[in-house]
């Protein structure tokens, strides 16, 4: 399979790579945003989500649609040339030795060790390791699942899941709140992103980085905050004197209030497409417009947004899948109220365990992957024939001086951050310090019990945090030995496997949580074949889980950095001597640390507080963060659940002060709040 | 010290064209090899196969008595003893100056003293032994090339590659560091292959000249050889500036040619000449003012400081370049002598 043209290509990065779109980097960034790598087009992939979701077998001649120029053979080339040495015009041809080149296979007379590998720049057992580890992260699993769906489907047992009343009501109710959701993200992410890359408002980078705060919030505690925000017995609106009288109903246990939120959740992802999509847009381009006479409200109208439509169109589908795959917010606003969607309807159906439980959630996860791939093949769809790229110096941003406008647009941006942000936590924080829900909170009230309950007395959280830590550090180091040569081997290496592996690696990404927590009950629930043992119940399976969700996060920093050095550097150490290993460690390690960093704090920090998988995977002892909150909540200790919530919260700021503060040493694009 | 023979070496990436196409040659032994030629003419695929970075299509590069690359396999670059200075200069920017020229012998295993003394001459061969513990980051242009020259020279390499290693420096740095190669070249004895666009500078350098285009050697040999004696328009145009002109020659004339020739085949009215059509290159230095040459009419004249050159219009309208000590009005009807001339 490999071949020296492969090698030859890994040099030349551009013209050649599939990989890097020109806004490859500034549109991918963290969890949501499902397009870490852009190494597959959007159709490719959404043809590879649909070969998976049918249950067929992977066909390679779908796998890479590229044409390869046809080759004479080596021989027909010699014979033709009639293995004349062809004439050489001018050369010092007279002291050469008239010998031909030995075809293949007389290596072996060599009189030193050659390595026949491709091109001898990586040893072969790198391709093998990173193959296996992917193929055992990602592909098993969907493959088990995809053959369970199909099973069912075609013994009609566990079909008949599908066409009972109340997948109907959560089928709707899911695409209900999605496209709810959807709308709602699309507003505010985009009047943030054009507010963002547009004008001269003061303080982009705080407000991107507030901005981005709820995306990296887990949707439980998001959920749980808007709830302690509103309702009757709220303590921040009974402090303030606000609250509704007792009895009347809570607004956000509804569909509206689940879409809202979903909206609120996915609101950046929008804002980071539409952001990058305006990366691009051209500032000759607006100042052309301006020169011929526009106005700024024409110039906008006309210039401004025909180019960000390929990025509302690819934020919004973004942002619906997320919605379609979110088990935090309807799990916490629809199950008081009895809302189902397909996800809290599968966890429903896998906590009340019965014969057939298998069969169903198999049909019922491949029901949510079909509409998520609905959802992306309306996406690619929408987007076909509107590549507005390369026209003009990219780069700039077309600024739009707004004068007095300007305070007025600021005041507005901050107050909704207030509105979306900083109220809804506020909330967190005061029933946190409350002693029991419904309790106003004043100086008398106030009191930090809650936690000391969950840091010192409740063994539960005690044990949640302790798995959620464990879990986080294992992941995001672990998957590094995996991210690491799978990046090296992506940037080095083009063709059919390294696609192949890019794809393999950015499905389970690209995926709902729901789902692929299924695929992996499935694959896992059978004792393994080895040691006789079935990981289901024990805290590995959620790690295995973590390692295949997040192996996309943790390469794209790495990734990036591999693209961005000098492939000069490791050829150099080449040339010094050094070997595979030897060039590893003392070039190429210590010059993608930084981005291997940030790579394992952003993997900790969406594993500390994942709540999906770890929902569906977890048994007693080995329950999550994200599972603590959920119960604790459920169970009505809402004050323990605040406390819990706000500790998360305060993990995620520090975690992004964090990356904030190694920046400067990371390459462009790995935090999504930086230009 | 072994000789490097390129035997007819091929590369084709797979674009239709390949990018180097059955080239061969013998670089003489501790020569100094300049491989010039148009951008994108394969170059630095010639050298990328040398130092095995890149596997030939076809063909094979020997040293000595040993195969290092053929089609089918290829010694890995980390084998060969070679050296390369790359047009980026491919400095670590995580080590100190002294930790980038020593590294070479650190994975050869070289340390403590022997390590420091090699490490010390090296960088005071190119003048660096007060930047020993600075960063490549903290360093200019000039004194970052030196340092990846540096490193090329502490381990006694069989052959040492340059790609471009000049394309990045301003003028006056340029020629110091010409300074430096050569004295590098003499002293490390070295086979050296050096890639370069800049005919000047190939000629000011090298031992020998090999001039490429798209992916063929045209030429092999010695620099004043190749001025003297060009084969084929493309060489002809590439090497110097002079004028390549269409004109009739008698087929008997050889290929170095005289103003009796010349002006025969120049003259009064043009075509004059007879004998078939044939390429001669007029060097500008072979065109002098006199009064009993050909009367030219001067299209431009421009100052480059230590003369004018000037563009001339034969009376049938090909063009040639001349230099002159003193201005010329454009327009002017000028007699010129063409001393000299070079059958292409
Ligand atoms: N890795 C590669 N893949 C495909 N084509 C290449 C690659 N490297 C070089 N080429 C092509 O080979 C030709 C010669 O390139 P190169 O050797 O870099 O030229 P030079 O160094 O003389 O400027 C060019 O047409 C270039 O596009
Ligand atoms: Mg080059």
């Amino acid at each position: 399979m490999p071949n020296t043209d492969e090698i030859a290509h890994s040099r030349h990065g551009e013209p050649h790579a599939p990989a890097e779109g020109p806004d490859a980097e500034g549109r991918s960034g963290f969890k949501m945003l499902a397009r870490p790598l852009r190494v597959l087009s959007k159709a490719r992939r959404f043809k590879w989500l649909r070969l998976l979701l049918a249950g067929e077998t992977a066909d390679g001649a779908e796998r890479d649609g590229e044409a390869v120029p046809a080759k004479l053979p080596k021989a027909l080339t010699r014979t033709l040339r009639g293995f004349e040495p062809p004439a050489m015009p001018y050369a010092t041809a007279g002291d050469l030795p008239k010998r031909k080149t030995r075809r293949r296979g007389a290596g072996r007379r060599f009189p030193f060790c050659l390595r026949g590998g491709p091109g001898g720049a990586e040893p072969a057992w790198l391709m093998l390791f990173v193959f296996c580890a992917v193929f055992l992260l990602s592909a098993l699993p969907l493959i088990r699942l995809g053959w369970a769906g199909f099973g069912g489907l075609v013994e009609g047992e566990a079909a008949r899941v599908l066409f009972e009343a109340a997948t109907f009501a959560a089928l709707r109710n899911t695409l209900v709140t999605a496209a709810g959701g959807m709308l709602i993200s699309l507003m505010l992410g985009a009047f943030f992103a054009f507010a963002m890359a547009l004008t001269d408002i003061r303080g982009r980078l705080a407000l991107s980085f507030a901005f981005m705060l709820p995306m990296l919030i887990p949707p439980q505690v998001t959920a749980l905050a808007w709830v302690e925000m509103s309702g009757p017995s709220s303590p921040l609106l009974k402090t303030l004197g606000l609250a509704p009288p007792l009895g009347s109903p809570q607004p956000l246990y509804s569909l509206s209030g689940i879409a809202l939120l979903l909206g609120v959740q996915h609101a950046p992802l929008v804002f980071l497409a539409v952001k990058a999509g305006l990366a691009g847009a051209p500032r000759d381009g607006v100042e052309a417009a301006r020169l011929s006479g526009a106005s700024p409200w024409r110039v906008f109208r006309d210039i401004v947004m025909p180019l960000s439509f390929p990025g509302l169109i690819a934020g919004a589908a973004i942002a619906f899948v997320s919605g379609i795959g979110n088990f935090g917010i309807p799990a916490i606003l629809g199950i008081p109220a009895s809302i189902e969607t397909l996800p809290t309807l599968i966890f429903s159906r896998l906590a009340s365990f019965g014969a057939s439980t298998f069969g169903e959630i198999a049909a019922l996860s491949s029901l949510i992957a079909v509409v998520s791939a609905g959802g992306l093949l309306l996406q690619s769809q929408a987007l076909a024939g509107r590549d507005y790229r390369l026209i003009g110096l990219s780069g700039a941003n077309a600024a739009f001086a707004l004068g007095r406008l300007r305070f007025a647009a600021e005041a507005l941006l901050w107050a909704v951050l207030a509105v979306v942000l900083v109220a809804p936590l506020l909330a967190l924080v005061a029933s946190s310090l409350v002693p029991a829900y419904g309790v106003p909170l004043n100086f008398k009230t106030m009191s930090l019990h809650a936690y000391g309950e969950i840091l010192f007395r409740q063994s539960v959280t005690l044990t949640a945090l302790r798995n959620s830590l464990f879990l986080a550090s294992a992941a995001a180091v672990g998957l590094l030995l995996v991210t690491v040569p799978a990046g090296y081997l992506l940037v080095r290496r083009r063709g059919a496997l390294a696609n192949l592996l890019a794809i393999l690696i950015e499905i389970p990404y690209a995926l709902p949580g729901i789902v692929l927590a299924v695929a992996f009950i499935l694959t896992f629930a059978a004792p393994l074949p080895v040691i006789g043992r079935s990981l289901y119940g024990t805290i590995w399976i959620i790690l295995f889980a973590y390692f295949s969700s997040f192996l996309a996060v943790s390469l794209k920093p790495v990734m990036s950095a591999f693209l961005q050095m000098d492939p000069s550097l490791e050829e150099a150490a080449r040339l010094a001597g050094a070997g595979f290993l030897r060039r590893m460690r003392d070039v190429l390690l210590p010059l993608i640390a930084p981005a291997a960093g940030a790579s394992v704090i952003l993997v900790f920090l969406i594993a500390a507080n994942e709540l999906t998988v770890s929902a569906l995977l977890w048994s007693a002892g080995t329950q999550t963060l994200g599972v603590a909150i959920f119960n604790l909540d459920d169970s009505g200790s809402s004050d323990l659940a605040s406390a819990l919530s706000v500790l998360v919260v305060l993990m995620v700021i520090a975690l992004m002060a964090a990356l904030e503060f190694i920046a400067k040493y990371l390459p462009g694009g790995v935090l999504p709040w930086r230009n | 010290m072994a000789q490097l023979i390129l035997n007819h070496l091929s590369k084709d990436f797979g674009s239709g064209r390949p990018a180097v196409a059955d080239v061969s040659l013998a670089v003489r032994k501790q020569g100094f090899l300049a491989l010039l030629g148009p951008s994108g003419c394969g170059k630095t695929t010639v050298l990328r196969m040398i130092a095995g970075f890149d596997k030939p299509t076809d063909g094979s590069i020997e040293f000595g008595d040993r195969r290092l690359s053929d089609a089918a396999r290829s010694l890995p670059p980390e084998k060969r003893n070679m050296a390369m200075v790359f047009q980026s200069y491919a400095l670590w920017p995580h080590m100190t100056v002294a930790e980038n020229v020593g590294y070479p012998l650190n994975v050869r295993g070289i340390s403590g003293e022997a390590w420091r003394k090699r490490v010390a001459e090296a960088l005071s061969l190119v003048k660096l032994e007060d930047f020993a513990d600075r960063r490549p980051a903290a360093l200019s242009g000039g004194q970052r090339q030196r340092v990846a020259l540096a490193r090329c020279l502490v381990t006694e390499p069989d052959v040492v590659l340059l790609d471009e290693p000049l394309a990045n420096l301003d003028q006056h740095l340029r020629k110091s560091m010409e300074e430096t190669f050569r004295a590098f070249h003499e002293r490390s004895g070295a086979t050296m292959i050096y890639v370069t666009h800049d005919q000047a500078e190939a000629m000011a350098l090298a031992t020998d000249v090999a001039v490429m285009s798209e992916g063929k050697l045209l030429q092999v040999a010695a620099p004043a050889e190749i001025y003297a004696r060009p084969e084929g328009r493309v060489v002809g145009g590439l090497i110097g500036r002079g004028s390549i002109l269409r004109l009739k020659l008698p087929d008997a004339a050889g290929r170095a040619l005289d103003w009796l020739l010349l002006g025969a085949a120049l003259g009064a009215g043009g075509q004059a000449g007879e004998g078939p059509l044939s390429d001669v290159l007029v060097r500008p230095e072979q065109v002098h003012r006199g009064t009993d040459g050909i009367s030219m009419r001067v299209v431009s004249c421009i100052f480059e400081g230590e003369r004018f050159a000037v563009t001339l219009s034969l009376p049938d309208g090909q063009q040639l370049k001349a230099y002159s000590s003193a201005a010329l009005g454009e327009g002017a009807t000028v007699p010129f002598i063409v001393s000299g001339g070079w059958r292409l």
